[in-house]
């Protein structure tokens, strides 16, 4: 019977570690770039601006109707075929391009309901005293749909830090890339993904704390 | 001056009023009553523009416009003019009272931070609540809630406050404190125009009381008058069921 070889574990987690700050800043770099663009997706469909709005449902329809890593091969393998400059576009890129536009569209629908959700007459009233759409938006409604989507737009960074180990199908060596190949030489397999899964779990446990704290600091004002 | 000329508001269809007149001077009071559903508050609401009025004119001091030609810059100036209080408060519930009442000072006046807080404290002092200054929407009654509603308003400096029914809303407990305070403002010849059921309070507070039916004007004048000699038929209807159930001491 094969005993868990923790020694080899030991060894292996430094290792590992050196790999996770690529799968963070891949995360990190998809979530701010699908924030920004989940916001102007969220506000062009609650605002149904003409033309954009049709264009953002489009959008959001394919890369929510699509699996992610099909649209992964599609930008890295794919994608170059016919535009040509992209052809130097590397795995990192494409994994963070891809996730990018992936997570926008799931993210850009919670923000809108976020947004639609903020009390009507807290608008009336804002524009009762000569505040400009912007002005509303800025100052009472994203604030307001800040507090409703940020539990949602975490599980979605969580998600996005796990979809990283996609990146290892585009040949980058991040996380997933690397016990994968430690496993192949060493055989034990077994023992390397159960470390790899650790740490994404380790990983993913430290955020859902923190999420805990910004809902409750997010919570303050409307305790009673 | 605040006048509405042929000002009219159709949903669809369905016609709310026609041709209103109506023409206020400053520093004077009206309470708009009638029974519910005749296009009170919706003419309340035209009057800052959240809704759209179909045509007629609006003139609040020297800025007239044509409500079918308004541009997006002369609604701003309107509202800019106008300030309302609205029956469900709505306030600003990411915002301490402090911050309700500073909002528009900072946003749409352009006051530093520090003038409008020292403004708004003393607009806290006048509303009673200086000791709520920080306290969020979600922890004040509904009485504070409405007088916080009242205070945003008399912030914005506004020609005239527009208040739509401001304490229909309320438990029974904290009607009297808004009324209070709308007295305060009316002895400061604060021009206002209030839709209420509180028949006492336009009894003893308004310079004229304006009975509306079916999306019309049926009758105006000074409360004494229209309270104790009402001369159309609706009006004098229309009072007798509602004096019966609350009698004006």
């Amino acid at each position: 019977m094969h005993v868990l070889d923790l020694d080899y574990m030991l060894g292996l987690l430094p290792i590992l570690l050196g790999y996770l700050p690529l799968t963070l800043e891949m995360a990190g770099a998809g979530m701010l770039a699908a924030l920004v663009l989940a916001c102007l997706l969220a506000v062009v469909r609650v605002q149904r601006t003409p033309g954009l709005n049709a264009l953002a449902m489009l959008f959001i329809s394919f890369f929510r109707g699509t699996p992610l890593l099909v649209q992964l091969f599609l930008f890295y393998y794919g994608l170059p075929q016919i535009l040509t400059f992209l052809v130097a576009i590397n795995g990192i890129t494409a994994t963070i391009l891809g996730l990018t536009l992936h997570f926008s569209a799931y993210m850009a629908e919670s923000i809108r309901a976020a947004i639609v959700g903020v009390d009507r007459s807290q608008t009336e009233a804002a524009l009762s005293i000569g505040m400009t759409q912007g002005q509303l938006m800025r100052r009472i409604v994203l604030p307001q749909a800040t507090r409703v989507a940020t539990p949602t737009l975490m599980n979605y960074f969580i998600d996005m830090i796990k979809a990283t180990s996609l990146a290892f199908t585009l040949g980058v060596t991040e996380l997933m890339g690397a016990t994968q190949k430690e496993a192949a030489s060493s055989f034990l397999y077994f023992e390397a993904f159960l470390l790899a899964a650790i740490i994404y779990w380790v990983v993913v446990e430290i955020l859902s704390w923190l999420q805990r704290r910004l809902e409750k600091r997010l919570n303050r004002a409307y305790q009673r | 001056m605040i006048a509405l000329n042929g000002i009219t508001k159709r949903f669809g269809a369905h016609t709310v009023f026609e041709n209103i007149d109506l023409t206020l001077e400053q520093g004077e009071i009206i309470v708009v009553i009638g029974p519910s559903g005749t296009g009170k508050s919706t003419l309340l609401r035209c009057i800052n523009y959240l809704e759209t009025p179909d045509a007629g004119r609006l003139t609040v001091g020297n800025l007239s416009l044509d409500v079918a030609h308004a541009s997006r810059r002369d609604i701003l100036a309107l509202r800019r003019r106008t300030a309302f209080v609205f029956q469900n408060y709505a306030l600003f519930a990411n915002k301490t009272a402090l911050d309700n009442i500073c909002e528009g000072m900072i946003v749409v006046d352009g006051l530093s931070k520090a003038e409008a807080h020292a403004r708004g404290r003393e607009i806290l002092e006048r509303i009673g609540l200086t000791d709520k200054a920080n306290a969020y929407p979600a922890s004040l009654s509904g009485g504070q809630q409405q007088r916080v509603g009242i205070g945003r308003a008399m912030a914005a400096k506004a020609d005239v406050i527009l208040f739509d029914e401001p304490t229909s809303a309320l438990d029974p407990e904290w009607v009297d404190e808004v009324l209070a305070l709308m007295k305060h403002l009316a002895q400061e010849r604060q021009t206002m125009i209030v839709v209420s059921h509180e028949m006492q309070f336009a009894r003893e507070v308004a310079d004229r009381v304006v009975f509306m039916d079916e999306g019309r004007i049926i009758e105006q004048g000074p409360p004494d008058e229209l309270f104790t000699n009402p001369q159309d038929e609706r009006t004098q209807r229309f009072l007798r069921k509602v004096l019966a159930n609350n009698p004006i001491v």
